[in-house]
């Protein structure tokens, strides 16, 4: 009869980079969503000053 | 900026509770498999991340010819995001192939035709985005990255039937496989229904980065 080989440290290592990289990747969509609606607000501080000079 | 719209948080919230329940089904419910023992289960997450990947490039190649066609914007941003959403579950698709196989093929890597192509796949999204970094006029860059998408997206069906058109050792588990295939196995009700529920989750996840 064949012994099942214990594989477990392997799995465990492949869930643990999926989560990873899931978790990192959603966390740069974070920052980078973050950063744009800063960069957008900084764009939006100029819009009067540049109506008063025209 | 607009505000997030409802439906997308509420998908958000599904999407962890499928992960879960994805993760619950391949970890806990289904059976260990006899031969390959639990690394069998990296399987699930395997292919669910490999589906949305190669949906993904297809769909940046749709974008891009409705770019070329309408040349809208919107288009581009649609095909960038396919692009990126997609080259990071693609990467998670080949380190959990090569985690599977140092116990079932003994070895992390092997130059069959299904590895290969898929390396290939990822390389030419890498390069993608390469290519963008390095192109300053918007719509110069969105020309070349929708024909560059277009030709790239040829990559996703030929890495999908490689394993159905050439002798490989890489296992199809839907379909039949060619006789030098090591690693195969036949699934059980409960390994069907944690690959289809993985399959379901994954769509809804990608859909939700995506968006």
């Amino acid at each position: 009869m064949e012994i099942t080989p214990d594989t477990s440290g392997y799995m465990i290592a492949g869930y643990i980079i999926t989560f990873l990289t899931l978790g990192i990747y959603i966390f740069s969509i974070y920052q980078r969503n973050k950063n744009l609606k800063r960069d957008l607000e900084t764009l939006k501080s100029f819009e009067p000053k540049q109506t008063k000079k025209k | 900026m607009q505000s997030k719209p409802i439906a997308l948080t509420v998908l958000d919230i599904v999407s962890i509770i499928v992960l879960g329940i994805a993760a619950y089904l391949a970890l806990v419910f289904a059976p260990t498999e006899l031969v390959m023992g639990d690394v069998q289960r990296v399987f699930y997450f395997h292919v669910g991340t490999a589906w949305v990947g190669l949906l993904g490039f297809v769909l940046a190649a749709i974008a891009g010819i409705a770019y070329l066609i309408t040349k809208d914007m919107k288009w581009d941003r649609f095909e960038v995001a396919a692009v990126e959403v997609s080259t990071m579950f693609f990467f998670i698709t080949i380190v959990l192939g090569s985690i599977w196989a140092r116990p079932a093929w003994n070895t992390w890597w092997t130059w069959d035709p299904r590895l290969t192509t898929a390396a290939v796949t990822e390389l030419i999204y890498i390069a993608y985005f390469m290519l963008r970094q390095g192109i300053e006029d918007p719509e110069k860059r969105a020309r070349f990255g929708a024909v560059y998408t277009l030709l790239g997206g040829l990559s996703a069906p030929i890495t999908f039937m490689v394993i159905r058109l050439f002798r490989t050792i890489h296992p199809v588990v839907i379909g039949s496989q060619s006789a030098e295939a090591q690693g195969g196995f036949s699934m059980t009700a409960d390994m069907r229904t944690a690959f289809f529920f993985a399959l379901f989750a994954f769509t809804i996840i990608f859909i939700v980065i995506f968006g």
